[in-house]
């Protein structure tokens, strides 16, 4: 079955390339942790910018926690919130340059915590945003405590035997919460763990950024992600535990495209 | 019939080796090297170049895309 064996230098030539690395993201060593769904959602927040060649008419907003240096990587205007005020500070964006596509990148302690008011509130308005939320589950930039979206039993810092519902109260499924505003046009909840997830996500985030133009709502995109450092796991096993635990609580799917 | 080759050429000084190309791969070509990088990462890198048929999976699930895939289609 010998056949015309090209050695591997033939194959890497420009003509046939298939994938590389998107051009808005720029060449700064990201500082996530091995294996953080971060740097999956960011290198897809790139592509679609560059295909959609919208690079010159986007404008994200940073959050506080993990993501807070999401502007050393992307290639865009960014402006920073304070915590958990991304959904105010992309309101004041977006009314202000209506031709802009705006867009927060915020994890659960920004987004699900300290921000549920303005979260709610922008929603409820049906501002013209894309939401972008990272949920793992726990605090991961301040040393994997619990969050509001820490899972039943999930251990974390603050809960070393695990989430307790008698002390603290149940997760917050604030996507769920989200659906039933009537200013939301798409509610989706994504995951990044293997290929076919991360194709699906791109999809997702991509039809939230040309929604976000037709005035009709805001367009919310979890992404149930790992932390495996604070997980204390290790990368794969961190997935493999999210598809276990994370999923029957976090269902995955479209929840409301209207 | 014509057969697809691939190749993955990794970046090695932004690779983590977090491992998730490594399970992610469906032909297992990668592997994480017992050499290291600057910062000590033991980095991911072909170690079965010729079961590569460049599907990106490796370069999807990369969370610090330092993977580029190329492709071949061989005729005969």
């Amino acid at each position: 079955m010998s056949q015309t064996n090209s050695s591997i230098n033939e194959i890497i030539k420009p003509e046939n390339l298939v994938y590389k690395k998107p051009s808005v993201l720029n060449d700064n060593p990201m500082h996530y942790c091995p294996g953080c769904s971060h740097g999956v959602v960011h290198k897809l927040l790139a592509e679609i910018i560059g295909e959609m060649d919208i690079q010159e008419d986007v404008i994200g907003i940073a959050p506080v926690g993990c993501a807070v240096f999401a502007y050393k990587y992307l290639d865009i205007d960014f402006q920073q919130a304070a915590h958990g005020r991304a959904p105010a500070l992309a309101t004041a964006i977006k009314r202000l340059m209506p031709e802009k596509y705006v867009f927060t990148y915020q994890g659960d302690g920004d987004l699900a915590a300290i921000g549920t008011s303005e979260t709610i509130h922008a929603c409820n308005r049906g501002e013209n945003i894309v939401i972008i939320y990272i949920n793992n589950g726990i605090y991961g930039m301040t040393g994997g405590q619990m969050a509001p979206t820490t899972i039943e039993g999930m251990k974390s810092s603050t809960c070393p035997f695990g989430r307790d519902i008698s002390l603290n109260g149940y997760p917050l499924n604030i996507t769920d919460l989200l659906v039933r505003l009537e200013g939301t046009r798409y509610v989706t909840r994504q995951s990044v763990h293997t290929s076919a997830a991360v194709r699906k996500t791109k999809k997702a985030i991509q039809k939230a950024f040309v929604y976000s133009m037709e005035g009709k709502g805001t367009s919310i995109v979890e992404i149930v992600s790992t932390c495996n450092s604070g997980w204390k796991m290790t990368p794969e096993g961190a997935n493999d535990w999210m598809v276990e635990n994370m999923f029957p609580v976090y269902s995955i799917g479209d929840l409301k495209d209207i | 019939m014509a057969k697809i080759k691939g190749a993955v050429v990794v970046d090695t000084e932004r690779c983590k080796g977090c491992n998730l190309c490594v399970v992610a791969c469906p032909t297992n070509v990668l592997a994480l090297a017992t050499q290291v990088n600057s910062k000590g990462y033991n980095y991911s890198y072909m170690e079965q170049e010729n079961a590569c048929v460049g599907c990106s999976t490796c370069a999807f699930v990369c969370p610090d895309a330092c993977i580029t895939v190329y492709k071949v289609k061989l005729d005969k």
